[in-house]
């Protein structure tokens, strides 16, 4: 699941668009904020060579961006380039690229889509040519696939490789053991990795001046999520939220740069609920609310606003995602803290979304649909991902029988476009919120 | 190109009796025992004590043997159980293995286990942990996680944390407490257990036609629920019937068959490679036995979970599931091909397992490197349609004869 969205394009945006439909909506200041952060930012790494820049290759969740940002090194995170690839539709001949190379069509579709873009010249979302690392640190958590993805990516790069390993949560509970060990290769393996790269020591207080900055972006992260309680809700938690965890799950999370876009993100959502105005969808101000839902799984990212427009135009808003808490889940307290650097650090890797055992997943849907007041859930399993959707059919029956809230599976994939059946989806999606309505009508009576 | 017939497998002269079909009809009632009636037997003679499940790959077995716990490994239904519920517990796009283990839960075959390990290997087996727990919230069930990082100070002092732990909630559930000289005897049994799967794995390398892999596969498969002493007794006993056959010697390519490590293939699958002319000199099938490579060292006064941690660390062998670090991928494969004297590689992945089919590419790279022909085909445990990989495999060792490549 790996991912975060990002940048460009923001909703309205994407190529899935059909030509006759509306025009993109005005863009907020925080869209245009963002937008501008990240063409800058793959400016910065088109030119990185130039300018002397290290480049690190990481992934989303569980990433320590902190450090790479206080020892002044770029990260570059594959999973991104693999969802701009499918928004862009290009993610369907990078993939076809690695099958053709001997990848399997059964494994995870972000790894072939990330090969198969470095074997079409590494183009980046921006058309520029991304550098290659001068480290691949492997962050490894929540999933395996990201092990055997560095693997193969070595094999392209011939660069250094650090692992930092992240002990699976299983219960829901970081021990002490669990910690240490994540501390531990922190202090020995990992900065010793990073520091020799960037050829300077590690700067204690940049980074603890970096944390305090993710721990404020975080704060208001949070309250942007928990505006969704309200009703309307002001934002779609899932759709909208893949773009507000762009720079947060990503490169900028310690920068002034996210502090900013975090700050004015929650106050345009502050004003939003001010208004009584619910979210922005890709074709402007949603329809009014209909149906409350909170969704388990990642997006599709190929038919990305199609699959929003399936919901959106029927007044269905997304108050609440586990794909949104991949790369970071805040909202059960945890923040980032200069204070305990590395244990916040080890803390943070540990506790994201699909590092936690199935009973935490549960509990955490459970907890979404009972403060988001949701009418249902969604759960979207993606044929990419066995960390998301191994024991889903599970959590389908679980969420049903705890919550007496009726839930509704889809199958998709993230950025294979051959799994998206756009009738099939659409069928069960306008079938799913019948029943919701005719629940609804027959618990009116 | 058809395959090339081939006889069948360590056929004694007809009239003779082959001295090892006692061993075999024993190892294949054990591999039968579905509803686990060896594990009730076990617990019926040892009052009290724990029977304990683990899937695939590794865990530390000797460890639940000192504490008095008998150690069942899991590997799936294979293709004896139809799947009537456990298939609305999985998307079609996920390994048949958590199936089959979830449908053979649910009807009260494993009822006799006390409790389950699920070891680190991929997302399905940690998520299927995750399932036990939910479903069967009043049984033992732990997560065993494994580590990546090798160094003794980081991984090795985090996985014998994971082995107190495991001791811990083991005896807080009526286990044995854990005493050092228990644990040295159980490691010296687990040794020889291990040096009997050695001189079989020895013995099929040099003559693949007296050991085929499909007998050595059900007398290995066959310690799944025994203490280690009782499986080496029957491994034991098959060596010694097989240096005893009569055989003829065959002229089959040689192949080691690599991606089976967790769901395992149907015996007939097996059968059919053999039959296709290929003698499997090394495989990855059931790989947990031959997890480390080599005996657990042993020395007075050493502190055995940390002797088990060191041995992870140190002798863990190179699969999908264990990260290598500055090792080149697929030194290994090459290596094993080349001590095995194999002249080519079958990959055989279960469909939708992630590990295997992620590897696959990097170590056919290195096959490619190394000039060893590989062909590569997928199975399900409940494969039964065998006429195509009969073909495949057949094409595959005509081709290895006739040029030496699969080219
Ligand atoms: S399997 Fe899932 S979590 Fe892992 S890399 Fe693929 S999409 Fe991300
Ligand atoms: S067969 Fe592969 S994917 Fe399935 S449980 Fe085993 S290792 Fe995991």
């Amino acid at each position: 699941m790996s991912a975060a969205p990002t940048p460009v394009p923001a909703p309205g945006e994407d190529r899935a668009s059909a030509p006759a439909e509306p025009r993109a909506p005005a863009k907020d200041a925080s869209q245009l904020r963002q937008k501008q952060l990240f063409a800058d930012y793959f400016e910065t790494l088109a030119h990185a060579r130039e300018a002397g820049r290290k480049v690190v290759y990481t992934f989303v969740p569980g990433n320590v961006v902190e450090l790479l940002g206080a020892l002044d090194l770029l990260p570059v995170l594959p999973e991104i380039n693999a969802l701009q690839s499918a928004m862009r539709k290009r993610s369907a001949a990078h993939i076809a690229e690695a099958e053709k190379a001997g990848h399997s069509e059964d494994v995870c579709s972000y790894v072939k889509c990330d090969l198969g873009m470095l074997k079409s010249g590494n183009i980046g979302p921006t058309g520029t040519r991304l550098p290659e690392p001068d480290l691949l640190l492997l962050s490894y958590t929540g999933c395996f696939t990201f092990m055997k993805w560095f693997e193969l990516l070595r094999q392209e790069y011939h660069c250094p490789v650090v692992m930092l390993h992240v002990p699976y949560q299983p219960d829901g509970v970081i021990t002490g053991e669990m910690r240490r060990y994540v501390v531990d290769q922190l202090r020995h393996q990992v900065v010793p990795a990073l520091e020799k790269v960037a050829g300077r020591q590690l700067d204690d207080e940049e980074l603890r001046r970096r944390l305090t900055r993710s721990r404020q972006a975080e704060d208001d992260l949070v309250a942007v999520w928990e505006s969704a309680r309200h009703r309307p809700s002001p934002i779609d938690g899932y759709f909208g939220g893949v773009y507000y965890i762009g720079p947060i799950f990503s490169a900028f999370r310690g920068s002034e740069d996210a502090v900013a876009y975090y700050r004015e993100l929650r106050s345009e959502v502050e004003a939003r609920l001010r208004r009584g105005e619910g979210p922005v969808t890709p074709d402007g101000a949603a329809a009014a609310e209909r149906y409350r839902l909170v969704v388990e799984g990642p997006p599709n990212w190929t038919h990305f606003n199609d699959f929003w427009r399936m919901f959106s135009r029927e007044g269905a808003v997304m108050v609440s995602s586990t794909y949104t808490r991949v790369g970071g889940l805040y909202d059960t307290g945890f923040r980032h803290d200069a204070e305990r650097p590395l244990e916040s650090l080890a803390d943070y890797c540990l506790g994201c979304y699909t590092n936690l055992g199935l009973p935490s997943r549960v509990a955490l849907l459970e907890r979404y649909i009972r403060d988001y007041q949701a009418d249902g859930f969604l759960i979207n399993s993606v044929k990419s991902c066995n960390s998301f959707s191994a024991g889903q059919l599970l959590i389908l029956r679980e969420l049903e029988r705890r919550t007496g809230v009726p839930g509704g599976f889809i199958e998709s994939d993230l950025v294979d476009p051959r799994y998206f059946g756009r009738a099939n989806i659409e069928n069960r999606v306008q079938s799913y919120l019948q029943m919701l309505e005719a629940r609804r009508g027959r618990s009116a009576a | 190109m058809t395959a090339t017939p081939t006889p069948p497998l360590s056929p004694p002269p007809a009239a003779m009796a082959d001295p090892a079909a006692g061993p075999l009809a024993e190892a294949r009632r054990l591999v039968e025992d579905r509803s686990l009636d060896t594990v009730r037997a076990w617990k019926a003679a040892h009052p009290g004590a724990l029977a304990i499940g683990h899937l695939p790959i590794y865990v530390p077995r000797p460890l639940l043997e000192a504490m008095d716990c008998l150690p069942v490994a899991l590997f799936g239904g294979g293709d004896q159980v139809d799947i009537i519920r456990g298939d609305s517990y999985f998307q079609s796009y996920i390994c048949h293995l958590p199936r089959s283990t979830v449908e053979l839960a649910l009807a009260g075959d494993l009822d006799a286990l006390d409790g389950v390990l699920f070891p680190a290997i991929c997302d399905v087996v940690r998520n299927l942990g995750g399932m036990w727990k939910l479903l069967f919230p009043d049984r033992y069930s732990s997560y065993l996680d494994l580590p990546q990082n090798l160094d003794p100070a980081l991984g090795g002092r985090f996985y014998a944390d994971e082995l107190r732990r495991i001791t811990r909630e083991l005896v807080a559930r009526g286990a044995t407490p854990l005493a050092e000289r228990a644990l040295a005897a159980a490691i010296a049994r687990e040794n020889a257990r291990r040096d009997a799967l050695f001189a079989l794995d020895a013995l099929r390398r040099r003559q693949p036609w007296r050991v085929p892999a499909s007998e050595a596969y059900l007398v290995a498969r066959a310690g799944a629920a025994l203490p280690a002493a009782d499986h080496r007794a029957l491994l034991q006993a098959y060596l010694n019937a097989a240096l005893q056959r009569a055989v003829h010697r065959y002229d089959n390519v040689r192949v080691v068959v690599t991606g089976a490590f967790c769901e395992q293939p149907p015996l007939e699958l097996i059968r059919t490679l053999e039959l296709a002319g290929c003698d499997i000199v090394d495989d990855d099938f059931q790989l947990g036995w031959r997890y480390l490579e080599g005996p657990i060292p042993t020395g007075a006064g050493a502190d055995g979970i940390e002797v088990l941690a060191r041995a992870y660390l140190d002798l863990g062998t190179a699969t999908a599931s264990r990260y290598i670090g500055e090792e080149e991928k697929g030194a290994a494969l090459v290596r094993r091909v080349r001590r095995a004297g194999a002249e080519g590689v079958i990959f055989a992945a279960a469909s939708f397992c992630d590990p295997a089919l992620l590897d696959q590419p990097m170590l056919e790279a290195a096959l490619g490197a190394a000039g060893i022909p590989f062909t590569s085909l997928k199975f399900s445990e409940n494969t039964g349609q065998l006429q195509v990989i009969r073909e495949q495999a057949g094409a595959f060792s005509d081709a290895v004869k006739l040029w030496g490549s699969a080219a």
